[in-house]
């Protein structure tokens, strides 16, 4: 039994890290129908710009996270305005391999500037460790809760009172009105691109802080999309609830049957199992919104 | 497609011809003639370029069928050629069973293979496609790792060099020889297939794929044909990948040559024959240029500049040709042709 809530408790630990991936792409994907493969690589920035304010520069917490999240806001301008914006309206392949190819730029500016190697930075972040019975609670896992909680309440605040929270899921719904009532969509774009690339470097402190800078953090980005899939693409709610459910059973599966297996690494790809079996039954996912097609 | 004044077609079948005129069949022996003699005058390192290339070809033929004329968008390319790359290899090292016989097996299995993971397109399609490939990436590559006993797992697999008879095709220019040959006779079937009744359905589903249906093309038959033909190339370009090495391993084939590969298209033109040419020569030319640039930025700026150049370079093209050329490599020759061929009188489109 202490076995199997570790598990789960493991788990949560890594479903937060991928609920927080999975609410910058479904902002993304919710303003401008863009899947932005690229998000894994945020975070991955997000780790290392951490590292560069706190430990390189020798910032205090406060001022590093504001200097990180300017950076942010500089990132998702210059993406949206260079890549994004000379794309809209071109097909779905076109913008997938941009970003995709976005994501390969970010990884290799993240090995030309930091080495791609592991760059921890504990201490700076206050690390919370609870212990309750046998079962040991991880810092990741509180931190990452706490963080997505507040980021989805400000989320949800921002979609449903702010006139550019309203524009923004106006954008999403019908383009074509948006502009008709003389709502600026490039801003709204923009404004998306922002909000993710923000969402992204937060979260990528946090769990540079607890676990340390390291390039397995983009790798993490491509397993986020079975979450996604899983939470439906334009629901934030669901992409929590999909990131821990994602999370934990990832761990029990692996935790039970990689004995079983000779070469074990369940866990790599357990993920992508999941995905195909979301893609063939419930395209849509658990919350998303089914898409009726009509000629 | 223009033509020369005062060419006429006067029946069907010469409109229809890949090559109509003389100087059409001229300039393809020309080219022929000058690939196959190279290794006449050619060094060993442009040779295995040109393998690369070849092999290369063989693959974004495949998946431009697939993803050019049908619109189903595989990024798990390099898995599927991983299917075929093992199974020969097993078929080979395990069975003794001769190269010309392997060849076929791995292309058939790389094809059943594909038609298992293009059965989720006949519901979904777009993204979620998209995802359900890269998800068949990476099940495949870690089927392979579990499959220990048949794969050697991790630590690869050891493949006799091949031989078609009493032919070694062990020296580099004899498995030139071989893979032009392949190429030649893959480029010849891909621009015919795209020419039959599936074909023409192929491209009746990518520009509508639902008015396709009301007209009476069955999308259960046809897409699950274009993820066959696709991953059949793709089966054999892994094959002769793997014979290339004389070795197999999961690490010939990563995540990222399955979108490089979908990038060659891209960089070459899709839904074009020759443009899949193009994208493959013109994507293993920056590589072959990153792999000499990138030890003297290495020595010049930072240890890890040259893995960063190799990712950084690659992004930076697929993003230059989706903004300022999303048509390609091809759409860009065609108008160098027509400019030429309308000289001194040309007014460009």
């Amino acid at each position: 039994m202490t076995f199997f809530l570790q598990l789960v408790v493991t788990g949560l630990a890594q479903g937060m890290v991928y609920a927080l991936i999975a609410i910058g792409f479904v902002i993304i994907l919710k303003c401008s129908e863009v899947f932005n493969i690229a998000q894994g690589h945020f975070v991955l920035i997000g780790g290392y710009l951490g590292y560069t304010f706190l430990v390189t520069f020798g910032l205090p917490v406060w001022a590093a996270l504001g200097m990180a999240i300017a950076t942010a806001i500089v990132m998702g301008l210059i993406i949206e305005r260079l890549i994004l914006r000379p794309l809209l309206g071109e097909p779905v392949l076109a913008v997938i391999m941009a970003t995709i190819a976005l994501a390969t730029i970010l990884g290799g500016l993240a090995t030309l500037l930091w080495g791609g190697e592991y760059r921890p930075y504990h201490g700076l972040l206050p690390i919370i460790s609870l212990k309750i019975g046998a079962v040991s609670l991880p810092s990741e896992s509180l931190i990452g809760l706490i963080v997505s909680v507040i980021c989805v309440a400000l989320l949800m605040l921002l979609f449903r009172y702010t006139k550019i929270g309203l524009a923004m899921r106006a954008t999403a719904e019908d383009l074509q009105v948006v502009q008709s009532l003389g709502i600026r969509a490039t801003t709204v774009y923009a404004v998306s691109w922002i909000i993710a690339c923000v969402v992204a470097v937060i979260g990528g402190i946090l769990l540079g802080g607890v676990s340390g800078a390291h390039i397995e953090l983009a790798n993490i980005g491509i397993k986020t999309f079975a979450v996604v899939l899983l939470g439906g693409v334009n629901s934030i709610g669901g992409a929590i609830v999909a990131g821990i459910i994602l999370g934990m059973l990832e761990n029990v599966a692996a935790g039970y049957l990689d004995p079983l297996l000779p070469g074990g690494g369940l866990a790599q790809v357990f993920p992508f199992i999941v995905m195909i079996i979301v893609l063939i039954f419930r395209p849509y996912g658990l919350f998303g919104l089914a898409r009726i097609e009509r000629i | 497609m223009g033509l020369d004044s005062g060419t006429f077609h006067e029946n069907y079948a010469q409109d229809m011809a890949i090559f109509p005129t003389r100087l059409h069949w001229g300039s393809l022996f020309v080219f022929l003639i000058i690939l196959f003699s190279c290794p006449l005058f050619a060094s060993d390192r442009i040779l295995t370029l040109l393998t690369m290339m070849g092999i290369a070809v063989i693959s974004v033929h495949g998946l431009n069928i697939l993803t050019g004329f049908c619109d189903q968008i595989s990024i798990g390319h390099a898995g599927f050629m991983a299917v075929g790359g093992y199974t020969s290899a097993i078929l080979s090292a395990k069975l003794g069973v001769p190269f010309w016989a392997a060849l076929p097996c791995s292309a058939l299995a790389a094809g059943i293979v594909g038609l298992l993971f293009g059965l989720p397109s006949l519901k979904i399609k777009g993204f979620y496609l998209i995802m359900a490939t890269i998800a068949a990436h990476f099940i495949i590559i870690w089927t392979i790792i579990q499959l220990r006993g048949i794969t050697g797992g991790p630590d690869g697999l050891a493949v006799p060099s091949p031989a078609i008879g009493g032919l070694r095709l062990s020296s580099k220019t004899n498995y030139f020889y071989l893979v032009m040959i392949i190429a030649c006779f893959a480029t010849l079937v891909a621009k015919n297939i795209v020419r039959t009744r599936a074909g023409r359905a192929f491209i009746a589903i990518r520009d509508n794929d639902l008015a396709a249906e009301v007209m009476g093309i069955s999308l259960w038959t046809y897409k699950l044909q274009a993820f066959f033909i696709g991953c059949v190339y793709a089966g054999v370009a892994g094959a002769l990948l793997i014979h290339y090495f004389s070795f197999a391993s999961t690490d010939q084939f990563p995540f990222f040559d399955s979108v490089w590969y979908l990038g060659m298209l891209i960089v070459g033109g899709m839904g074009s024959t020759t443009g899949a040419i193009f994208g493959a020569v013109a994507l293993r030319l920056l590589d072959e240029l990153v792999t000499m640039v990138g030890p003297v930025l290495s020595a010049a700026v930072a240890p890890q500049a040259a893995a960063s150049l190799a990712l950084m370079s690659h992004g930076v093209i697929i993003i230059i040709f989706l903004i300022f050329e999303p048509r390609g490599l091809y759409h860009r020759w065609e108008m160098i042709k027509s400019y030429f061929r309308l000289w001194p009188f040309s007014h460009q489109e």
